[in-house]
């Protein structure tokens, strides 16, 4: 089985795998980082997304062994240091019930705020179109967003 | 769901080493860019390929290169970079338009617009705003390279002209020398994740000739050219959109599936081709930049 070796919420990891696992399955079952969830588990709902490189991707869309030399950060990452505003903001406007598509939202969330720090209401739902939540009907999520780029 | 068949996956560096590989694997090779498309078919078992080959580490295939009027989109060039691209944006913004339809974000910083015409979904984005431009596919085996003018690039429902031992190493576009604008109308269900259930683009020039083509009302994407004939030479008015529409639709064969009746895609392609008219034409003459 090939070995890899990358970079997983700032530390150098490695891991055998086998090339048809998916980078969501390594992560969850053999890595143990549980953030990134299998929603669909074909690239509809933004459940899976982690950041490759920076940018949001769909995890269950990737094979593991193709993240060799690359970047990879999931939740578990952005809140090392302790949770980054647009979680704060998340907390205190009860922007989920469930929570099962968090983790995927707080990544396309932590992608825009990186590459645009006063987006537009339009801005925030575009980068969010392909994040699904089956509980909130989105509003407190995109409130969310907005308020964290305000303080 | 899990890919349950095993494979080998190479990643070469250069162009040479993944064409001795596809013609040593032939059919039962897949080429690996963004593989938003070719990982959901391994799940389902659509695709079993021996051997899967990732062609991220060739460095010419990233490139976005516009060289004597000449754009040339790399083989693993993402829709996200085409976006992002200064040369896109100033030259070609037709395609930024289109690339801002294709699914959300996550998938955009993945997914190829070379896979995109591979795959050859009769709903490709891609598809009419490359045929309204007369792009040239370029294709690379052993035995050399072959353009393929992208008129003759559709060959079915997700079939294409490619050969199995072949690689598509880009796109080439030539810009216009006339001046021009052109418009993407897309209908989908929700702005995010959907495939379009109508489309159609639309280039427009100064001396009144018009580039039509449109996708997913019909087996393959294509150029309406019995359209473009007849409004060649006419300016855009209310009865020349009402006649050129009649034109339209013996063009058109849509289907009902899932997503959309045949009655609700033919009402829309006839509101969208007239849409997109009276846009290509406001924006030929400054409204707008695509």
């Amino acid at each position: 089985m090939p070995e890899i070796h990358f970079i997983l919420n700032h530390e150098n990891r490695a891991v055998r795998v086998e090339p048809n696992e998916t980078l969501l399955e390594v992560l969850r079952e053999k890595l143990g980082v549980k953030s990134p969830k299998c929603g669909c588990d074909r690239g509809d709902c933004g459940a899976c997304n982690v950041l490759l490189n920076g940018r949001s991707v769909r995890s269950c869309l990737i094979l593991a062994i193709e993240v060799d030399g690359q970047e990879i950060v999931t939740v578990e990452g952005i809140s090392k240091d302790g949770l980054s505003k647009v979680q704060e903001a998340m907390i205190d406007n009860n922007a989920f019930q469930c929570g099962f598509c968090a983790p995927g939202v707080i990544i396309s969330a932590t992608e825009l705020l990186k590459k645009n720090q006063h987006p537009t209401m339009d801005e925030i739902k575009e980068a969010l179109s392909g994040n699904l939540c089956r509980c909130t009907g989105y509003l407190p999520i995109l409130e969310s967003i907005q308020k964290a780029t305000k303080e | 769901m899990s890919i349950i068949h095993d494979f080998e996956y190479y990643k070469p560096s250069t162009l040479d080493e993944v064409t001795n590989l596809l013609s040593l694997h032939g059919e039962k090779a897949k080429v690996l860019a963004g593989g938003t498309d070719l990982v959901v078919q391994m799940k389902e078992n659509i695709e079993a390929p021996d051997a899967v080959i990732d062609i991220k580490g060739i460095a010419e295939l990233h490139e976005i290169l516009f060289e004597d009027t000449t754009l040339f989109i790399g083989a693993c060039v993402t829709f996200s970079e085409l976006i992002e691209s200064e040369i896109i944006q100033k030259y070609f913004p037709l395609i930024k338009e289109m690339s801002l339809t294709v699914a959300s974000v996550a998938v955009r910083n993945r997914a190829t617009i070379v896979g995109n015409i591979c795959s050859a979904v009769p709903s490709a984005d891609s598809a009419p705003i490359l045929l309204v431009y007369d792009a040239d596919v370029i294709a690379r085996s052993v035995s050399g390279e072959r353009i393929i003018p992208i008129r003759d690039w559709f060959a079915g429902p997700k079939k294409t002209v490619l050969r199995s031992d072949e690689l598509v190493k880009g796109i080439a576009i030539s810009l216009p020398h006339k001046k021009h604008a052109g418009c993407y109308e897309k209908l989908g269900r929700y702005s995010g994740e959907d495939l379009a259930q109508a489309g159609v683009s639309i280039l427009a020039f100064e001396d009144l000739h018009y580039n039509v083509a449109f996708c997913a009302v019909g087996p393959v994407p294509k150029r309406a050219y019995a359209v473009e004939k007849f409004l060649t030479g006419k300016n855009i008015s209310e009865k020349i959109i009402e006649e050129a529409t009649q034109y339209l639709l013996k063009e058109i064969s849509p289907i009902s599936d899932i997503r959309a009746t045949v009655e609700y895609r033919t009402h829309m392609m006839c509101v969208m081709f007239e849409r997109g008219l009276k846009k290509v034409v406001s924006r030929l003459h400054g409204g707008g930049n695509a």
